[in-house]
């Protein structure tokens, strides 16, 4: 009994040493940037392994907003990552709720087309997307056959429209109007109630957590995503933050100190988000896992 | 609720006009999907026949493009970078997720605390990551090579060496993607029903025999799952590439991805690129179909 009861604080102690070296290597590189971020530049390449800067500075966060316009592309970033939440949140939730409980014919047909293009590497309609958008007819000066102008090319639609209705958007809310009882539709419909009404007034209050959960996700991934706006936006105007950092980056790549600066404010919302609201974060990725 | 006497509502009867409302509900996902995935994907098909450079319509030029991606220097380059990082990421990948998984479906106090550390990365995007990484990797004043160096190992130069960059890729990806598979790991694993455990202790089962007939067999659909998913995202690995080496030092790092990337948009060779876009593709394809028979094999 006595060498069971040892083993197991054995075990116990191995079990903390463990967790904390893993947090360590997760957590630690973020607190040393913070610090570097705080820290005057003569002092990042006397010490730079120091966590807690000796003279405390908001020099770096001054600098980086004085080289770049930060504040706009935050705003740009912003708006995107808004628009997408709304568009994927309510789109999401008419076609989750149509495929859920509207019955109607294809639709078993339609739901598995539209799932298993989940499965298809982005890279396959990246070059004929860029086309599609910059020939897209009556836009930014296009004619009906998308020849004159440059179409969405150069605009926030190139980003926000692709991506307005996601098919994970569509599973995730279908999975979850399937969880409700379809007797609510019945009884309204009885009553006399138009579908629409239907869905917006006796479903649509029931499915908050969920539109939460999908709206942290969609933000998240809005916010972060680099590689679309890259290759669609080219006004610096328009950039958003990733960009922003990016080109930073390769312009002042000694410049660490505003660097560190740069990513503590690009990275805040989502942190903000996830302090707040982080039981929401979990839900979503644990769908995301259960959807095989 | 009030009740409009509305003929025309009894009529239809009580399914009557779902057939159409079905349909309009669902229509923004449906035409979205026409237009963006869709009409591109011909659209990829076609061009990978022609030459088109956006400007001038496209020309067919049968299979030229096919013809010059099997002499083509470069893209042999980025396949093979590309092979590499996948070879590398994908095992290390899942291993790292499974393994904090199991450590975090614990009863012990501390657990969503740890959870929640470990999630971090995964909050901060490619560039917020390759900024910090690039501080990291700094060979003298770097975090990474001031800890060896506590070890007494002198580090390397990290990213302006081309034998080191590449792994210096996966080391920073495998950070910060790793606990998105964990999370769907520990969710699999809380599914797994605990009375077959405690049985399994009952017969006198050690933990890595628990592990090998009850865990491994109960989680392979998750197991599954994640390494497809990881293995069609690594073969299109191009954000850690671009922003953190741009596919230096030499053409160390140049993957697929950015290959196509600097075809399409910086040389505009559109129907070139979609030629490689679509060997991508196929490639994705027979690896996960390798993928899914070495699960099905383990399943019998």
């Amino acid at each position: 009994m006595v060498e069971n009861g040892r083993r197991r604080r054995v075990r116990g102690i191995l079990w903390y040493f463990f967790g904390s070296l893993m947090a360590l290597c997760t957590v630690y590189p973020f607190l040393w940037m913070i610090g570097t971020s705080f820290k005057e530049t003569t002092e990042i390449y006397a010490r730079p392994l120091n966590l807690i800067p000796l003279a405390f500075t908001t020099e770096n966060y001054r600098n980086i907003m004085e080289t770049v316009p930060f504040f706009l592309y935050f705003l740009n970033s912003f708006i995107l990552a808004a628009a997408g939440v709304m568009t994927n949140v309510f789109l999401g939730a008419l076609a989750g709720y149509g495929f859920a409980k509207l019955k109607f014919r294809g639709r078993k047909t339609l739901f598995r087309i539209l799932l298993s293009s989940m499965m298809l590497p982005g890279i396959v309609t990246m070059v004929p997307l860029f086309v599609v958008l910059r020939r897209f007819p009556f836009f930014g000066g296009n004619n009906w056959m998308g020849m004159g102008g440059k179409g969405m090319i150069n605009t926030f639609w190139a980003i926000i429209l692709p991506g307005a209705c996601g098919t994970y958007a569509v599973f995730f809310m279908k999975q979850f109007f399937e969880t409700l009882p379809t007797e609510l539709a019945e009884a309204a419909r009885i009553d006399g109630a138009g579908e629409f009404r239907i869905f917006w007034q006796v479903y649509l209050p029931l499915i908050k957590p969920a539109a939460m959960t999908l709206g942290i996700m969609t933000f998240q991934s809005g916010w972060n995503n680099f590689m679309w706006p890259l290759i669609v936006l080219n006004d610096p105007n328009k950039y958003t933050i990733q960009i922003g950092l990016s080109l930073f980056k390769t312009n002042y790549s000694t410049n660490y100190g505003a660097m560190m600066g740069g990513t503590v404010i690009a990275m805040l919302p989502v942190i903000i988000l996830f302090v707040f609201a982080q039981r929401y974060f979990v839900e979503g990725i644990a769908f995301s896992g259960s959807k095989n | 609720m009030e009740m409009p006497l509305n003929g025309r509502k009894r009529r239809h009867g009580l399914n009557g006009n779902q057939n159409l409302m079905g349909w309009l509900f669902v229509a923004p996902p449906v035409i979205l999907f026409a237009c963006f995935t869709l009409i591109p994907m011909v659209m990829a098909v076609i061009f990978s026949f022609s030459s088109y450079d956006i400007i001038n319509p496209p020309r067919l030029i049968g299979l030229k493009n096919y013809e010059r991606i099997l002499t083509d220097q470069f893209f042999h380059i980025a396949l093979r970078n590309t092979v590499f990082y996948t070879v590398l990421y994908v095992p290390l990948g899942l291993i790292l997720a499974l393994a904090t998984a199991l450590f975090l479906n614990s009863k012990r106090r501390m657990v969503t605390l740890y959870r929640t550390m470990f999630y971090m990365p995964v909050l901060s995007s490619a560039v917020a990551n390759a900024t910090m990484w690039s501080w990291i990797y700094n060979p003298k004043m770097g975090l990474l090579n001031g800890v060896l160096a506590l070890l007494g190992i002198q580090g390397p130069s990290w990213l302006n060496d081309s034998s080191t960059a590449m792994y210096a890729i996966v080391i920073m990806s495998l950070w910060g993607g790793y606990a998105g598979n964990m999370m769907i790991f520990l969710a699999a694993l809380k599914g797994v029903p605990a009375h077959y455990h405690e049985s399994a202790v009952l017969d006198g089962a050690n933990a890595w025999q628990r592990f090998i007939y009850i865990t491994v067999p109960s989680i392979q659909k998750t197991t599954f799952f994640v390494s497809t998913m990881l293995i069609i995202g690594t073969f299109q690995v191009f954000d850690a590439a671009y922003l953190l080496t741009s596919g230096g030092p030499g053409n160390a790092t140049i993957t697929v991805v950015y290959y196509i990337y600097n075809r399409a948009f910086k040389d505009l060779k559109m129907g070139y690129a979609s030629a490689l876009s679509l060997c991508l593709f196929v490639i994705i394809f027979v690896f996960s179909a390798i993928n899914m028979r070495i699960n099905r094999t383990e399943e019998v």
